[in-house]
C-alpha cells in the first residue's frame, strides 16, 4: 500500500497544483499552461510507441495535424459544431491514417521505420500544403469553437480560457490514467515484451504485428486528441503542424523527460516548453533571443551527450555516480 | 506531350535523380557502415549551396576553383564533425542519433541565418557553361543542366571504382557487413569511419554546390532534400550504393513526370512510389548482406 501511495503522490500533487493554477493566474500563463498540457497529451501518445513498444516514429506530427485539420474542415462554415461528434470524427481521421501508415511502416523495423514514418508524415504535409483543401502555407481558420451541448442544452463554453483549461486538464488526466492502466494490462505487457525482444515474443506464440498495429493506431488517435485540442485553442491550423520539426520536437520532449515512464513524457513537455520560452526571453538573451533555435539545438546536443536517461533519470544517474565514487574512495 | 517535351522532361528527371544520388549515396554509406542515421545530412547539401554562393565572389566567379575549395572545406568539416559529435553515437540507439542530429540541424540552420541571412539568393551559372542546346525545332536545353548530369555520372563512376576496386573500398564493404571482424583484422575502424563520414559530407556539399545555380539558395532547402533522400535510401535498401543509384533515378523520373502529368498531386507521387515498394519489398530493392 505504501508503495502505491508513494507512486501516486507525485502525479496527485501535480494535478492538484494544475487544478488550483487558474485561481492565481489568468491571461498568458493560463493559455501557456493549456498549450503545454496539450503538448503533454501529444508526448504521452508518442510515449506509447517509443517508450512502451520501442518503435521510434519520426512522423507522429502527421496524426496531430490531421486531426487539427479535420476539426477545422468538418466544422460548418457558419455556426458551431457539437463537440460530441466533432471530437470523435477528428480522432477517427487520425486513427484511419494511422491504420494506413501502420500497415505499411510496421513491415519495416529500426532505422527503416524511422525513415518511413517520416516520409508518410511528409506525404500528409504535402496534401495540406499543396492542395486547395488545406489552404496552402497560410492554413485555415476555425470560425466558431465547437459547443459542448447535450440535447440542445449548452453545458460549457470552450471559448472561455478557464473552461478550456479545465477541459484540457481533464483530457490529460484521462489519457494518463488510460495509458497507465493500458500498460499494466496484458496488452501493455505484450508491448513491453516486444520492446525488449520481439523475436522471443514471437517464439512465445504472440503474433506481434497486430499488437504493434493496435498500439500504432491508438498512438495516432491520442495524438489526434491533442491535435483537436490545439485547433480549438488556436482557432487556426497550418501545414507546419505536420512538419517534421514538430515530430522531432515531440521526440525531444520524450527524451528530455525520460523514456519508459509516462510521467517522463509530461515532465518533458513542460521542460521543453519552458526551455523554448526561456530561450526566446529577450531580457536574458537580448538581441540573441531571436536566434533561439541555436540555443535549443545546442541544448539538445548536450542533453544527448550527457543526459541519456532524461530529467527523470537524473536521480538514478546521480546515485550510480555517487556509489561508484564512494566505492572508489573506499578502495583507496 | 510531344517528343521534344518528353525528351526535355527525361533529361530533367535524369539530372534531378543523379543529384539526389550524390546526397543519398553519402547517407546510405554513413548508415550502412557506421549504423548512424544522420538527419543532418540535408544540412550538408544546404551548406554546399551556401558555400557556392559565398565562395563565388572570393574566387572571382571561377567555377572550378570554387568547387575545389568547397570540397576541401567539406572534407575538413566532415572530419571535425565526426570527431566532435558523431563519434559518440555509434554505441547509442537510433533515438539518440535522431535527436543529436536533429539538434545539429537546428544549429546549422540558425548559424546560416546569422552568417548569411534568410533571403533567397541566386548563384550565377559559370559563363562557359551558360549556353543551351537545340532540341528539335522549338526546344532548347541549358548546357549547365547537362553538365550537372555529367559531373554526377563521373562521381558515380569514381565511387563505383573506389568501392569495387580499391583497398579502401574493400574495407568499406567489409565494414558494412561485419564491423567486429574488420576491427579484429587490424583495420583502424575509427579512421575508416572518419574517412567515410568526411566523404559523405563532401558528396552532399558537392551536390549542393553544383545545384545552387539551378535551384538558387534558400533557407530550408536542406530539409526538403533530406526527406526525399530518405525515400531514396528506403527504396534502394539501406547501405547499398547501387540501390541508391537506381532508386534515385526512379524517384527522379516519378517526381518529374508526376509534376508534369498530375500537378495537383505532385508532392505525393514519390511517397506513393515508396508505399508501393514497401508493400512489395519491405527492405528495399537491394538489401545489404
Amino acid at each position: 500500500m505504501n508503495a502505491i501511495a508513494r507512486r501516486l503522490s507525485l502525479p496527485l500533487v501535480v494535478v492538484g497544483f494544475l487544478l488550483a493554477f487558474p485561481l492565481v493566474t489568468t491571461g498568458f500563463y493560463l493559455e501557456f499552461t493549456s498549450k503545454v498540457m496539450i503538448l503533454a497529451i501529444f508526448a504521452l501518445s508518442l510515449e506509447l510507441l517509443v517508450g512502451a513498444t520501442g518503435l521510434v516514429s519520426l512522423g507522429h506530427a502527421a496524426f496531430y495535424g490531421i486531426a487539427a485539420y479535420a476539426t477545422v474542415l468538418l466544422s460548418p462554415k457558419i455556426g458551431a459544431a457539437n463537440l460530441f461528434w466533432l471530437l470523435p470524427a477528428a480522432i477517427a481521421c487520425s486513427a484511419l491514417y494511422a491504420i494506413f501508415v501502420g500497415a505499411l511502416s510496421l513491415r519495416t523495423r529500426g532505422v527503416y521505420f524511422i525513415m518511413v514514418t517520416l516520409a508518410f508524415a511528409q506525404m500528409a504535409y504535402y496534401v495540406f500544403h499543396d492542395t486547395r483543401l488545406g489552404g496552402g502555407t497560410d492554413g485555415i481558420y476555425l470560425n466558431f469553437k465547437p459547443e459542448v451541448a447535450l440535447f440542445g442544452a449548452r453545458i460549457a463554453d470552450l471559448g472561455k480560457p478557464v473552461v478550456f483549461y479545465y477541459f484540457v486538464l481533464a483530457c490529460l488526466v484521462l489519457v494518463f490514467v488510460f495509458l497507465a492502466l493500458l500498460l499494466r494490462s496484458r496488452f501493455g505487457r505484450v508491448l513491453a515484451g516486444i520492446k525488449s525482444n520481439e523475436q522471443r515474443m514471437r517464439a512465445a506464440g504472440f503474433a506481434t504485428f497486430p499488437y504493434k498495429w493496435t498500439a500504432f493506431t491508438m498512438a495516432g488517435a491520442l495524438a489526434g486528441l491533442a491535435g483537436f485540442l490545439v485547433a480549438v485553442k488556436d482557432g487556426f491550423v497550418n501545414p507546419e503542424m505536420l512538419s517534421w520539426h514538430e515530430s522531432g520536437a515531440v521526440l525531444l520532449m520524450l527524451i528530455l523527460g525520460g523514456m519508459g515512464r509516462l510521467s517522463g513524457a509530461v515532465l518533458g513537455a513542460f521542460a521543453f516548453a519552458l526551455l523554448q520560452l526561456f530561450f526566446q526571453w529577450d531580457v536574458v538573451f537580448g538581441n540573441f533571443a531571436k536566434h533561439w533555435p541555436l540555443l535549443l539545438g545546442g541544448t539538445i546536443i548536450l542533453c544527448v551527450a550527457f543526459m541519456p536517461n532524461g530529467l527523470i533519470g537524473i536521480p538514478a544517474q546521480w546515485r550510480t555516480w555517487r556509489a561508484r565514487h564512494s566505492s572508489e574512495a573506499a578502495r583507496v | 506531350m510531344d517528343l521534344a517535351t518528353f525528351l526535355v522532361q527525361c533529361l530533367n528527371a535524369l539530372q534531378y535523380g543523379l543529384l539526389l544520388f550524390l546526397v543519398a549515396s553519402g547517407l546510405t554509406l554513413i548508415f550502412g557502415i557506421m549504423g548512424v542515421i544522420n538527419l543532418a545530412h540535408g544540412s550538408f547539401y544546404m551548406i554546399g549551396a551556401y558555400l557556392a554562393y559565398s565562395l563565388a565572389p572570393v574566387f572571382g566567379g571561377n567555377f572550378v576553383a570554387t568547387l575545389l575549395a568547397g570540397l576541401v572545406l567539406a572534407v575538413i568539416f566532415g572530419y571535425l564533425l565526426e570527431w566532435l559529435f558523431v563519434s559518440y553515437l555509434y554505441e547509442r540507439d537510433h533515438l539518440q542519433q535522431v535527436l543529436m542530429t536533429y539538434g545539429l540541424i537546428l544549429v546549422f540552420e540558425e548559424l546560416r541565418s546569422i552568417l548569411v541571412d534568410n533571403d533567397v539568393h541566386g548563384v550565377p551559372v559559370p559563363s562557359w557553361l551558360d549556353g543551351s542546346v537545340q532540341l528539335g525545332d522549338l526546344m532548347q536545353y541549358p548546357v549547365y543542366r547537362l553538365a550537372i548530369s555529367a559531373i554526377c555520372l563521373a562521381v558515380a563512376a569514381v565511387l563505383y571504382f573506389v568501392i569495387a576496386r580499391t583497398r579502401l573500398g574493400m574495407m568499406v564493404r567489409a565494414g558494412s557487413s561485419n564491423r567486429e571482424m574488420v576491427q579484429s583484422l587490424g583495420i583502424n575502424i575509427k579512421v575508416l569511419y572518419r574517412v567515410v563520414f568526411a566523404a559523405g559530407v563532401a558528396l552532399a556539399v558537392l551536390a549542393g554546390m553544383i545545384a545552387a545555380p539551378v535551384s538558387s539558395v534558400y533557407p530550408g532547402m536542406g530539409a526538403q532534400v533530406l526527406i526525399i533522400c530518405f525515400v531514396v535510401v528506403v527504396i534502394g535498401g539501406i547501405g547499398s550504393v547501387r540501390g541508391a543509384f537506381l532508386a534515385a533515378l526512379l524517384v527522379g523520373i516519378v517526381d518529374t513526370f508526376g509534376k508534369v502529368l498530375f500537378p495537383q498531386a505532385a508532392g505525393i507521387a514519390v511517397y506513393l512510389l515508396m508505399a508501393a515498394i514497401l508493400l512489395w519489398k519491405p527492405e528495399g530493392l537491394f538489401k545489404q548482406g
